[in-house]
C-alpha cells in the first residue's frame, strides 16, 4: 500500500504533559487538597488556589470508537477537549471553568451516562475478555460486569454508600487478568476438568514437545500409542495454555464450567496491609445471559458486610475482625472442602488456637 | 453491502438496566462493520452454549517488533468470517490516561478504517487496547498510529507497557512524579518492551502512594510506591474544622490508626512520627488537615502475581526508600540488574517473584548488593535451619 504514511519504530508512547489541561500543567505536583461534590464529581485545590473540577462516568470498557467520540465530543464542549480514564475503565471530564460544570452533568444525565464512581460506595469492575475475546475463559466477563453493576448502580451513583470502599472484579479464568486476587469481592471463572484431548486432532495440529512443554505443572506427557498426550489429571490445573499452543485440547466444557466468588481482599497500605481475597463459594453455573445466582451472592455478601462494618472498614478487615467462621455464619454460606487450602502454603491458614467464635 | 442479521434474545437481555451496555456498543459498531456484526452473532452462540468459541492460533506482529499484537482466531470461522482473525492490537496508552479529544479522534479514524470499531480503554495492564483486526491490515494500522506519534505495548515474554495512578497530574498526595518515571522508564527501555527476550513478563507499575490506585502491590513484578520521611505536617486549625463539620476523630482516625502513634489532646492530634508506618490511612480521611512528611522518595518492591504457577504473590520490600529524581538512573541501575539476575536463573515462564521464592533472597540481594534490613520482612524465621558462607565463618 504505496498510500501510507512513514512508520516509525520505538517512539514510546506520546509525552504525557501535552494531555494535561492547562491548570494541571500549571500546578503539576502542586495539590494541596480535594473535595468530593458528589458521587460523581470532586474538586482538586492547588496551592495556588486555582481548581480543577472532575466528573466522573462509567464505561462498560468495552466500547465503539462512536462512544468514544460522544466522550470526545462533551470534551471539546465543557472541558477545553481534556479528559481521562481511571483504572477501573471510568472515563473522567476535566473541567478547568466551573461554570461548565453544571451543564456538563446535566447534559450527561440528560444523555443517560451514569456518573458516580467516587467515594464510599462501589466503583467501576475491573475485568477481562471472556467470551468476546479470550479461548481460556470459562465465563463471560462483560455479561457479568453488566448484571452487577445494574444490580448495584445506587452504590456506584451515590445514592446509597457503604462503610468503605467496596471494589469488585472479575476474571474469566483462573488465569485472573486484572487484580481479582486482592478484591473485596470478585468472581473467577472456573475450569473444573482438564481438557480433553482428542487424539486424531493432536497428530494432526500439535507438535507434542511444545505442547508438553506449555504446561506451567508438568501434567502432559507423551502418550507413544496414540502419538499424542496425555495429561496426569491430578496435577492439571485448568490454565489452558495446552489449549494455546494446540487446539487439539479444548478446555471448555459448559456443564462444568462456572465461576468462583471470592472476597475480602485489598490492594491500598491504608491501616491493614494489602490482603488476598480468599474462596467464599468455591462454584455457581454460568446461567447466561443474566447470572442469577451471582448477583445474589454479591447480595448476601454486601449486606452482611452494610450490616456489621465500622466505618471506613473494609470488607476484609471487617471479616478479619470478626472471623472467617462468623463470617460464614452470618452470610448462611456453605462451608465445604473446597474452602480448606490444600494448595502451595496451605498450613498457614490451619487454624492453630483453641479460641474461635461459634 | 447487505449484512447478515443476527437475532440476539439473550444478548438483548443485557441492553436494559442503568449500567452503559457492552451490546449495545457491540451493536452500534457492527452497524458500520461485518467484523463487529459476527462477533455479536458468535458472542450469542457463546451465551446459548455458555462456552468460548476463541482459539489461539499462531503468533501476529509487524515488522521489527515481537509483540503489541494477540493473535485471535474463531473456531467457527465459516459461520463467521469476519472474525476468522480477530486480533489485539495493544497501543501504549499515555502515562495516567490522560488525553486530549484530537489524540483520540485520530486514534478512533484509523480504527474505524482498519478494525472492528470495537476498543478497550483500557486493558487492564493499561494500554490502549484495539480489539479486533485482521492480519493483513497490521501494518497499515502502525504505519497509521506510529506516524501520528503512537507505538505499540507489549506482550508476551517482555516488559510490558508500564502504567501508573494519576499522581501529580491531580493527586495531592503522590510523592513521586508518577507520569514521569513511567514514561522515562518506557523510553528507556524500548527494547525490552517490543521484542520479547526475557524468561516471561516483567510488569512495572508506579503508585504515588500506599493508596496504590494502580495496584501496583498486587499486579507488578516491580512496584514502586511513594512515600515519605520525616513528621507529617499537621494543620491544627483544619483539625478543629473536621471536628466543628461532624467527624468523630477519635474513633474515625485515632482508633483506626494501625500503630496507635496518634492521639487527641484538646483537639489538637499529635503523632509519634517514630512509630508511624505510613500507612496513609490518617492523610487520606483528612486531606486538609494532615499531609506527608516533606522528604519524599520510593518504597522499591518485586514480584507479585496472580496464582499461576505457585499461588499469588504480593510484592515484598527490597528498598525502603529510594529518592526518585530524573534522570532516575538510580531506579534504571537496579531495574537492569534485576532482569541480569532473572536472565541468567529463570525458566522459561518463571517470573521474577517465582524465581525470587524459589533460589532464595540472600542470592538475590546480594547480587543486587543490598543488605538486610528488618523493613524486608515481616518477622524473621522461625526454623533453625539456615547456611553459613565460608566468610561468615571466618569472620
Ligand atoms: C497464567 C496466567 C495467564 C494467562 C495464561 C493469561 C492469558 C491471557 C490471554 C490469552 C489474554 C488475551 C485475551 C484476549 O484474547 O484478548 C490475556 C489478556 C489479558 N490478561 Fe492475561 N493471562 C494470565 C494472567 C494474567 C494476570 C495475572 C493478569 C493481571 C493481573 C492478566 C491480565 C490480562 C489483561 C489485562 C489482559 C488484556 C485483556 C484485558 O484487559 O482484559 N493476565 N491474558
Ligand atoms: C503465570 C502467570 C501469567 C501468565 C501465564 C500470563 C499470561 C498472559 C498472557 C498470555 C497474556 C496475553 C497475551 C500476551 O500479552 O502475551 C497476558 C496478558 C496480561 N497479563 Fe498476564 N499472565 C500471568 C500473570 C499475570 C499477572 C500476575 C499479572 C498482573 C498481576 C498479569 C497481567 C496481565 C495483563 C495486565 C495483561 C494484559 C496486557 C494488556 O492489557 O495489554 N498477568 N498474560
Ligand atoms: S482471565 Fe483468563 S479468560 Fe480472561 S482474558 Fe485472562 S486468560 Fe483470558
Ligand atoms: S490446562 Fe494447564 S495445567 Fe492443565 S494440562 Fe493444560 S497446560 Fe497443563
Ligand atoms: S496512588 Fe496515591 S498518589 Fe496515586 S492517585 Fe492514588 S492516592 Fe493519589
Ligand atoms: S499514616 Fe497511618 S500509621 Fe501513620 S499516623 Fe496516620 S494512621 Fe497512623
Amino acid at each position: 500500500m504505496a498510500d501510507l504514511p512513514q512508520r516509525q519504530t520505538d517512539i514510546g508512547p506520546p509525552h504525557y504533559m501535552q494531555f494535561l489541561p492547562p491548570v494541571a500543567q500549571k500546578n503539576y505536583g502542586q495539590w494541596k487538597y480535594h473535595e468530593q461534590l458528589s458521587g460523581g464529581s470532586m474538586v482538586h485545590v492547588a496551592e495556588s488556589g486555582d481548581k480543577l473540577w472532575t466528573v466522573r462516568a462509567a464505561s462498560p470498557r468495552l466500547i465503539s470508537t462512536d462512544f468514544i467520540r460522544g466522550l470526545t465530543a462533551l470534551a471539546d464542549k465543557y472541558c477545553g477537549g481534556h479528559l481521562r480514564f481511571t483504572t477501573r475503565h471510568n472515563v473522567e471530564f476535566l473541567v478547568s471553568d466551573e461554570s461548565n460544570l453544571k451543564p456538563l452533568m446535566d447534559e450527561l444525565k440528560q444523555k443517560n451516562y451514569m456518573v458516580g464512581g467516587i467515594g464510599d460506595g462501589i466503583s467501576n469492575i475491573v475485568h477481562t475478555q471472556g467470551w468476546v475475546h479470550c479461548h481460556s475463559a470459562a465465563t463471560d466477563a462483560s455479561g457479568l460486569v453488566k448484571v452487577l453493576m445494574d444490580e448495584f448502580a445506587d452504590y456506584f451513583t451515590g445514592t446509597k454508600t457503604l462503610p468503605a470502599r467496596v471494589r469488585f472484579a472479575v476474571a474469566c479464568c483462573t488465569n485472573m487478568c486484572g487484580a481479582v486476587h486482592c478484591s473485596d469481592i470478585a468472581v473467577v471463572g472456573i475450569h473444573r476438568k482438564p481438557p480433553t484431548i482428542v487424539h486424531e486432532d493432536v497428530k494432526r495440529a500439535c507438535e507434542v514437545p511444545s505442547t508438553i512443554g506449555s504446561c506451567p505443572t508438568g501434567a502432559i506427557s507423551p502418550d507413544p500409542a496414540n502419538k499424542s498426550v496425555k495429561i496426569k489429571e491430578e496435577k492439571c490445573m485448568y490454565c489452558g495454555n495446552c489449549y494455546s499452543v494446540c487446539p487439539a485440547m479444548p478446555i471448555s466444557d459448559p456443564d462444568n464450567d462456572g465461576v468462583a466468588i471470592v472476597a475480602g481482599g485489598k490492594i491500598g497500605s491504608l491501616r491493614s496491609n494489602p490482603k488476598f481475597s480468599k474462596l467464599v463459594i468455591p462454584y455457581l453455573p454460568n446461567n447466561t445471559p443474566k447470572w442469577p445466582e451471582v448477583v445474589a451472592a454479591f447480595r448476601t455478601i454486601l449486606t452482611a458486610y452494610e450490616n456489621g462494618a465500622r466505618k471506613h472498614e473494609r470488607l476484609g478487615e471487617w471479616i478479619d475482625r470478626v472471623g472467617w467462621e462468623k463470617f460464614f455464619s452470618l452470610t448462611g454460606l456453605p462451608f465445604t472442602h473446597q474452602h480448606i487450602d490444600d494448595f502451595t502454603i496451605a498450613r498457614e491458614t490451619y487454624r492453630t488456637s483453641a479460641a474461635f467464635k461459634w | 453491502m447487505s449484512q447478515k442479521k443476527y437475532e440476539t434474545p439473550l444478548l438483548d437481555e443485557l441492553e436494559k438496566g442503568p449500567f452503559p451496555s457492552f451490546v449495545t456498543e457491540i451493536k452500534t459498531a457492527a452497524a458500520k462493520n461485518d467484523s463487529a456484526n459476527d462477533l455479536l452473532g458468535v458472542l450469542e452462540q457463546c451465551y446459548r452454549e455458555r462456552r468460548t468459541h476463541w482459539k489461539h492460533g499462531g503468533i501476529v506482529g509487524v515488522r521489527g517488533y515481537g509483540g503489541g499484537v494477540i493473535g485471535r482466531y474463531s473456531d467457527v470461522p465459516n459461520e463467521y468470517p469476519g472474525v476468522a482473525h480477530f486480533h489485539t492490537v495493544r497501543i501504549n496508552q499515555t502515562s495516567g490516561f490522560f488525553y486530549t479529544s484530537k489524540a483520540l479522534n485520530d486514534i478512533c479514524d484509523i480504527w474505524d478504517k482498519y478494525g472492528s470499531g470495537l476498543t478497550n480503554l483500557h486493558g487492564s495492564t493499561g494500554d490502549l487496547v484495539l480489539l479486533g483486526t485482521k492480519t493483513d491490515a497490521l501494518e497499515a494500522i502502525f504505519a497509521e498510529t506510529s506516524s501520528r506519534g503512537w507505538d505499540l505495548g507489549g506482550s508476551g515474554s517482555a516488559m510490558r507497557t508500564p502504567s501508573c495512578c494519576v499522581g501529580p497530574g491531580r493527586c495531592e498526595w503522590s510523592m513521586i512524579d508518577t507520569l514521569d518515571i513511567t514514561y522515562a522508564l518506557t523510553q528507556e527501555f524500548q527494547d525490552e518492551l517490543h521484542r520479547p527476550a526475557f524468561p516471561y513478563k516483567f510488569k512495572i507499575k508506579t503508585a504515588g502512594c500506599g493508596v496504590d490506585c494502580i495496584a501496583s502491590v498486587a499486579r507488578a513484578d516491580l512496584s514502586l510506591i511513594g512515600t515519605w520521611k520525616g513528621d507529617i505536617q499537621i494543620d491544627q486549625a483544619e483539625v478543629k474544622n473536621y471536628a466543628a463539620k461532624g467527624m468523630n476523630i477519635q474513633g474515625e482516625i485515632i482508633d483506626m490508626c494501625p500503630t496507635g502513634c496518634m492521639s487527641l489532646n484538646g483537639g489538637e492530634i499529635a503523632i509519634d512520627n517514630s512509630n508511624c508506618s505510613r500507612c496513609m490511612h490518617c492523610i487520606a480521611k483528612m486531606t486538609k488537615a494532615l499531609r506527608p512528611g516533606k522528604e519524599h522518595g520510593a518504597t522499591i518492591m518485586v514480584g507479585s502475581k496472580a496464582p499461576f504457577v505457585i499461588g499469588a504473590l504480593l510484592s515484598h520490600v527490597i528498598v525502603p526508600f529510594m529518592p526518585l529524581e530524573p534522570p532516575y538512573d538510580n531506579l534504571k541501575d537496579l531495574i537492569r540488574k534485576m532482569w541480569e539476575w532473572w536472565d541468567e536463573h529463570g525458566k522459561n515462564r518463571e517470573r521474577i517473584g517465582e524465581l525470587i521464592v524459589r533460589r532464595g533472597m540472600r542470592e538475590f540481594l546480594e547480587f543486587l548488593e543490598l543488605d538486610p534490613i528488618p523493613q524486608m520482612v515481616f518477622e524473621p524465621r522461625r526454623d533453625p535451619f539456615y547456611f553459613w558462607t565460608e566468610d561468615e565463618l571466618n569472620k
